[in-house]
């Protein structure tokens, strides 16, 4: 039996930790896009369009991340193409980032103030002048705060990816306690990492916000 | 397999799915009461207390918020045992639960206590209020009703959350479609029928949580936006 010494053990966690990182890049920028458009079609002027995307926000932001796993990384495999762990993380990641997304950046938008968009047009702007030159300058503003918090909410969604196998830092850390019996040292370094990950991101979120209160946009 | 569904297949399995189902609930209501309430604790003592105190729960907020539930729930499960503290698997459920809800919702409710006035804390006084009748009528309760919606949220992304739970072998709606899904091979019909009941739940506990906020905070309506 091979010996694992605390430094092996932090060496594997470590580099497990990579993977983490690169999921989450994957969650959050593709996440980002699908959730850009979202936000125009929730925005659009045709009804079905707002029903639609707000029903698609409803249904991910109301189940659970395991199970939009287990149903893109199990359904595939039913319908005749099994995917990679890799793949159906990454789906489902991004699917429900670009829910949340969708709903914090909707939120953004509406708080800038209804009068703005009467006075842009009473100036003669059209729609698409109006949202460039108006409406996204200050909504990008109220966005990014919010937008950086929920980034650690991917971080610690992709932890969920161990459970279909995917070795990222929850994985690792299970696999290690498997060959050390050593799980209380392993889940404190496991959660030590984490919190490594995203304390950083929560006290800038928490700055940036801050920053908008003394503005006074908030 | 050809992609058809067959729900069928999944009627032999209607007392599992039963018996996951009371788990989960069981879970849910007890540990949102527990949560909310060590939250209340937490919220307060985060503000009053000795420094040391406050740093210490500030620590603990910090930590289980900037951490997933999983390695939140592995540690209690796996890590405590480690140093002498043994637990069955449901109570190492219940223990994480509280304390990731405690922590969220000590935090939305900090942002609520903040915004009552100064003043408010002394008229209370000043009518003969004890200490703890003025700081409950006059900002507990208000606090609570202002961050409410939020509170709501974070109950039932707890509850969503709960689904990891079967990771550690508690018999809950998840653990159910897990435990089927190794009979019949039917995995997707599964999950689909599991994923509405959470569904179902979610948007059950948002009207339970509505209609009581409607009765307890009536006379607050005038304040709340």
């Amino acid at each position: 039996m091979i010996e694992f010494t605390f430094w092996d053990i932090l060496r594997n966690l470590l580099l497990a930790t990579r993977w983490t990182i690169v999921l989450s890049l994957i969650a959050f920028v593709g996440g980002a896009t699908v959730g850009l458009l979202l936000t125009f079609m929730r925005l659009s002027s045709n009804r079905w369009l707002q029903r639609l995307t707000s029903l698609y926000v409803d249904l991910f932001q109301g189940t659970p991340l395991l199970m939009q796993l287990f149903l893109i990384f199990f359904g595939a495999a039913a319908m005749g193409h099994p995917i990679s762990a890799w793949l159906a993380a990454s789906i489902a990641l991004t699917l429900f980032t670009s829910a949340f997304l969708c709903d914090i950046w909707r939120g953004c938008l509406e708080a800038v103030a209804k009068g703005q968009w009467h006075a842009a047009r009473v100036l003669g702007m059209n729609y698409f002048q109006t949202m460039r030159h108006v409406i996204l300058p200050q909504a990008l503003r109220l966005s990014i705060p919010p937008t950086v918090g929920f980034s650690v909410q991917v971080i610690k969604g992709t932890a969920l990816a161990s459970i279909i196998g995917f070795v990222e830092l929850t994985k690792a850390g299970t696999m290690l306690n498997n060959a050390t019996f050593e799980p209380f040292t392993i889940f404190a370094l496991v959660a030590l990492l984490y919190f490594a990950l995203c304390y950083p991101l929560s006290c800038y979120a928490r700055y940036l916000e801050k920053k908008l209160y003394d503005a006074g946009l908030r | 397999m050809g992609p058809t569904l067959d729900f069928l297949t999944l009627l032999p399995y209607v007392s599992e799915l039963l018996k996951g189902l009371t788990t989960t609930v069981i879970l849910t209501v007890v540990t949102t009461l527990t949560g909310l309430a060590l939250a209340v604790a937490v919220a307060y003592l985060r503000v009053n207390a000795q420094p040391w105190v406050r740093w210490g729960l500030g620590g603990y907020v910090e930590v289980t918020r900037n951490t997933p539930f999983i390695v939140q729930l592995f540690f209690i499960f796996f890590g405590l045992p480690g140093l002498g503290i043994k637990i069955d698997a449901i109570t190492a459920a219940f223990i994480a639960m509280t304390l990731n809800l405690a922590a969220y919702s000590a935090e939305i409710l900090r942002a609520g206590i903040s915004a009552t006035a100064k003043g408010q804390l002394e008229a209370g006084r000043a009518l003969g209020m004890t200490t703890l009748q003025s700081y409950r009528h006059i900002v507990l309760v208000p606090a609570f009703a202002r961050v409410y919606p939020a509170l709501i949220s974070q109950s039932i992304i707890v509850m969503l959350g709960s689904a990891v739970v079967s990771q550690i072998s508690v018999f809950d709606l998840t653990y159910a479609a897990n435990f089927i899904q190794s009979r019949n091979f039917r995995s997707f019909e599964v999950y689909l029928l599991i994923t509405l009941v959470y569904l179902l739940l979610a948007f059950g506990m948002r009207r339970s949580f509505m209609l009581v906020g409607k009765r307890v905070f009536a006379y607050q309506q005038g304040e709340q936006r």
